[in-house]
């Protein structure tokens, strides 16, 4: 036990000596949390339209009243040549154009099919059928609005009401942040524990330690306990931050999120030691992380919803410890899930960490 | 070197086929305390959209909370009690949905889908009312299938350009120096020039050759056109392959050691390419202050590039300016370093 | 300790990399006390050899007892009675003189108070006990070779590894870092030190000679220069590598 304080001690000197490292591990965090926070939303705020009313009659103009009105649209430009309108979303000016052909008017008295085009720019494709679906709920309630004036009794057949359960506001920031903070202890974790490492044999000193009757569990755990320190104090500060700063509701127990996060930790360092045991020089290490962090990262639903990724995918995900945390930081700060509700996730990202350690542990070889 | 060549590749490989904001089979309970053939058929309908699958069938609403925190669905569809014989007498009963927003966008998607199949339904037994109304007709150019790949192929291209080129020439550079063989090179009749140019050029080649394969990769395996023209696109990518080997040399010229060099580059590099370039996130939803940031991310303006001639098959009358704008800040970085060399060489 | 007062023995010890013999049948014995030279040229296979006895490096044969303890069983025994300077220069440099001192002595499991006296002695018998609070890369290579030579027996080991303590430094320095290595064996410490400056091989008890990964010559410095017929040890050095050639 000395052994390892020894060690630890060591660490901590050499964290805080190094003026690169201390605005990294320390600065970073909060700054990415800032940048990311506000970057990172899918919400789509202002949808820029081009009309092309080619009918221009009152019909015409009074449905296109609906968008002029709205607070998310906002005209980019108007004509009644259709060319002109697609060569603004060729030029990416704007999103989408609503196009409204000769004979609107005279069809909808008529009782034939009035029709509108809606054409979106979709290389964004979940933004475009997102801004699709805003348009086409507006021509929709349009609609109701002419069947309630002609037939004032008649209401829809089935009515649908919803609630937002957990984010009422579909706040997309409530979502975000907790995914970050989990992004921002990874690094720490994975980079600083596994880059030390491998630094140690670059510069020779591991050869010094290796002549040492130090036991390989000491020293492995020696240097594991100070990141692992740092990254939960990092934690703290960024729920510190999310909660004061940008309002997100900890619905949980504090102390189960320290708890998971704790135990989350000693799998992601036990990769990077495993890298870096695996590894012989600083940049070897570094694109092998690299590379594990950006899959894990990607496909860990921080950014995109595991349920639509293929099942391989999800098998994949079964290794991914960054899922695995996500999932349960999201239940326990947003919807307040308990001990019980995540025990299940919980012990298996246990048994991962004891895997991956012993790994490690194995691998590392004090004789060659 | 095998990781330099297969990791862009599986990443490509990976991202492409697993990376989708499209929903699929999301887990939807159900509670339907009267089941009838109404509230089957409606049921029927949700299911066959494909967007849900059916996840349980809760008995009370008192489960719904639990069921939420378990994460064992997405959204709840609660049908009211005796719902057809409500719907004989005219009555209108209700559908409520109960979404699990603590996924704000997934869950809006969620409603606006149910939405939208449930509406239809109520058209469907409205026919008979004979109203004609406007039909909206959507159309998606460029990207008719919604495919997310059309957005996340640029994205990585760009990605790993900017890894392969500025990192490893920033990392190789300040390795040489670390180890103190850049004084060797720089007290032998070689000309600076020559030099950097001999330590970059294979790196060039590298990164166009990623560059080419993961086009192939795109096109060929995911279906990702390449609609403008190729000699154009290629040439763009030198630009911006020449524009991240210079940020690699201007990082190596600050950096003295390898480890500086790279957390330079991840932290100063990475990040904005990922986030502030529009690569996975739109820039015009940003705040203010972040989207003029993102002004002076040269990963912006090239994906732009791309997306234009790929997907849109754009000529350079469409993005002259970005191109210059990438030419601008290549020229910025070099003749910043090539000052900064001669300071220390002085 | 072996009862026979050897501390290092070594029956035809053999180690190869692929087709490479680094160590080819390599016998010989270091006794208690003694100070000796493991002298060769560079890439001769001296610290393939020296790997070999801290523990560091599995040897591909042979029998080899180092302290009494076998080099393939019991390494972390071994460990525990030697100490090691290796060819790179192995303190922390981000750390001071006496972090450096603590780390190593806290591994090795010594109290903190005998750390403090050791060292303050040590660094006061040096004439740098100023330099106490200053960080390793600031210091020159001489004190920072000798730092790293005191913190080698800072445990006081029964046998210290020095592999090319004296590359790179000055004459002067050398001839006190010298000083320093017959007061350690003074003080009962047996010395292995690894060398190419010939010079040095005077102040060794027994030297042994490696050429191209055999032992040439093992004997007295004196009794080498009167079977060679040299004047100093360089010589014989050139003769025997001649012979081989």
């Amino acid at each position: 036990m000395r052994t390892i304080f020894y060690i630890m001690q060591k660490e901590f000197i050499q964290v805080f000596r190094n003026r690169m490292m201390l605005p990294i591990i320390f600065l970073m965090p909060v700054i990415q949390l800032l940048i990311l926070s506000f970057a990172v939303t899918y919400e789509i705020k202002q949808i820029r339209l081009y009309i092309t009313d080619i009918d221009n009659s009152v019909a015409s103009r009074s449905l296109l009243q609906h968008f002029r009105s709205s607070p998310f649209y906002q005209i980019e430009g108007e004509s009644k040549n259709a060319a002109e309108g697609m060569e603004n979303i060729r030029k990416g000016t704007v999103h989408q154009m609503i196009c409204i052909l000769p004979g609107f008017e005279k069809n909808l008295a008529k009782g034939v099919p009035a029709k509108v085009q809606i054409i979106n720019d979709a290389i964004n494709g979940s933004a475009a059928a997102l801004m699709n679906a805003y348009t086409v709920s507006i021509i929709g309630n349009y609609n109701q609005g002419i069947i309630a004036e002609a037939v004032p009794e008649a209401q829809p057949v089935v009515k649908i009401n919803w609630l937002y359960w957990f984010n009422p506001e579909l706040d997309y920031k409530t979502y975000m942040i907790p995914g970050i903070l989990v992004l921002l202890v990874t690094i720490i974790g994975m980079f600083l524990a596994g880059m030390n490492v491998v630094r140690e044999k670059e510069i020779g000193t591991i050869e010094q330690i290796n002549v040492t009757p130090i036991k390989k569990y000491q020293f492995i755990a020696g240097k594991l306990i100070p990141f692992w320190i740092i990254a939960l104090f990092d934690l703290a500060a960024g729920l510190l931050m999310a909660r004061f700063f940008f309002s997100i509701p900890i619905l949980g127990n504090i102390f189960l999120i320290f708890l998971v996060a704790s135990v989350y930790l000693i799998v992601v360092m036990g990769i990077g030691l495993f890298i870096s045991t695996v590894t012989n020089t600083q940049q070897q290490s570094m694109f092998l992380a690299w590379f594990f962090l950006v899959v894990f990262i990607l496909m860990s639903g921080l950014f995109t919803p595991v349920e639509s990724m293929p099942q391989w995918a999800r098998n994949i995900n079964v290794i991914n410890p960054i899922a695995y945390f996500i999932r349960m930081i999201r239940m326990i700060m947003l919807k307040g899930s308990g001990f019980q509700d995540i025990v299940k996730h919980l012990i298996y990202l246990a048994l991962y960490g004891i895997t991956i350690l012993s790994l490690a542990v194995w691998r590392y070889r004090k004789t060659t | 070197m095998v990781i330099l060549f297969g990791m862009p590749l599986v990443q490509v490989l990976l991202f492409g086929f697993a990376i989708t904001n499209e929903i699929r089979d999301a887990k939807v309970s159900i509670v339907d305390p009267t089941p009838d053939v109404v509230t089957h058929a409606i049921r029927n309908k949700l299911f066959a959209s494909g967007f849900f699958i059916e996840s349980e069938i809760l008995n009370s609403q008192e489960e719904i909370s639990e069921n939420f925190r378990k994460g064992e669905s997405k959204m709840v569809v609660i049908f009211e009690n005796d719902f057809s014989g409500k719907m004989e007498r005219g009555e209108h009963p209700t559908i409520q949905l109960i979404a699990d927003a603590s996924d704000p966008n997934t869950a809006s998607m969620l409603v606006n889908y149910s939405n939208g199949i449930i509406s239809e339904f109520n058209r469907g037994q409205q026919a008979s009312s004979g109203f004609t109304l406007i039909i909206a007709e959507p159309r998606m150019i460029y990207n008719p299938a919604l495919k997310g790949v059309y957005m996340f192929v640029p994205g990585i291209i760009t990605i790993l350009l900017m890894l392969v080129s500025a990192m490893m020439t920033s990392i190789s550079i300040a390795r040489e120096k670390e180890l103190g063989t850049m004084e060797v090179l720089l007290v032998s009749p070689l000309k600076p020039f020559n030099i950097i140019a001999g330590k970059v050029i294979p790196y060039v080649l590298l990164s166009f050759i990623n560059a080419i394969s993961i086009l192939l990769l795109s096109y060929y395996v995911f279906g990702v056109p390449v609609k403008g023209s190729i000699i154009l696109l290629l040439a763009e990518s030198i630009l911006f392959i020449i524009l991240a080997l210079s940020l690699g040399i201007f990082i190596s010229t600050i950096a003295n050691n390898q480890q500086t060099a790279m957390m330079l580059s991840m932290f100063a590099m990475m990040l904005p390419t990922i986030l502030l370039s529009g690569f996975i996130f739109p820039i015009e939803n940003m705040p203010e202050v972040l989207q003029w940031l993102s002004l002076a991310m040269p990963p912006r303006w090239f994906i732009q590039i791309i997306k234009s001639i790929m997907l849109k098959g754009s000529g350079i009358n469409y993005f002259w300016k970005e191109t210059l704008i990438l030419a601008f800040i290549a020229m910025v970085f070099i003749v910043a370093s090539i000052r900064k060399f001669k300071i220390r060489l002085a | 300790m072996s009862s026979n007062g050897l501390v290092i023995e070594a029956e035809n010890m053999v180690k190869r990399f692929g087709r490479f013999i680094a160590n080819d049948n390599l016998t010989f014995s270091v006794s208690k006390g003694e100070i000796f030279g493991f002298l060769g040229a560079n890439g001769a296979g001296k610290t393939t050899a020296i790997r070999i006895l801290c523990g560091l490096s599995r040897p591909t044969s042979g029998k080899i007892r180092v302290a009494g303890y076998d080099v393939y069983t019991e390494t972390e025994k071994i460990k525990r009675r030697i100490g090691y300077m290796s060819q790179r220069f192995s303190l922390y440099e981000d750390l001071t003189v006496i972090e450096n001192f603590r780390f190593f002595g806290g591994i090795y499991g010594l109290k903190r108070p005998v750390i403090m006296e050791r060292s303050h002695e040590m660094l006061t018998r040096l004439g740098i006990i100023h330099f106490e609070n200053t960080v390793i890369s600031e210091l020159p290579l001489g004190i920072r070779q000798k730092l790293a030579f005191s913190v080698s027996i800072l445990h006081t080991p029964e046998l210290v590894f020095l592999d090319e303590p004296t590359g790179g430094v000055d004459p002067i320095t050398r001839r006190q870092f010298w000083e320093m290595i017959h007061e350690a064996a003074a003080s009962g410490i047996t010395v292995f030190v690894t060398t190419h400056y010939m010079d040095e091989a005077e102040y060794c008890n027994r030297v042994s000679i490696m050429v191209d990964g055999k032992i040439e010559a093992l004997d007295t410095p004196e009794r080498l220069k009167t079977k060679y017929q040299a004047q100093n040890m360089n010589e014989v050095f050139l003769k025997l590598a001649r012979k081989t050639n």
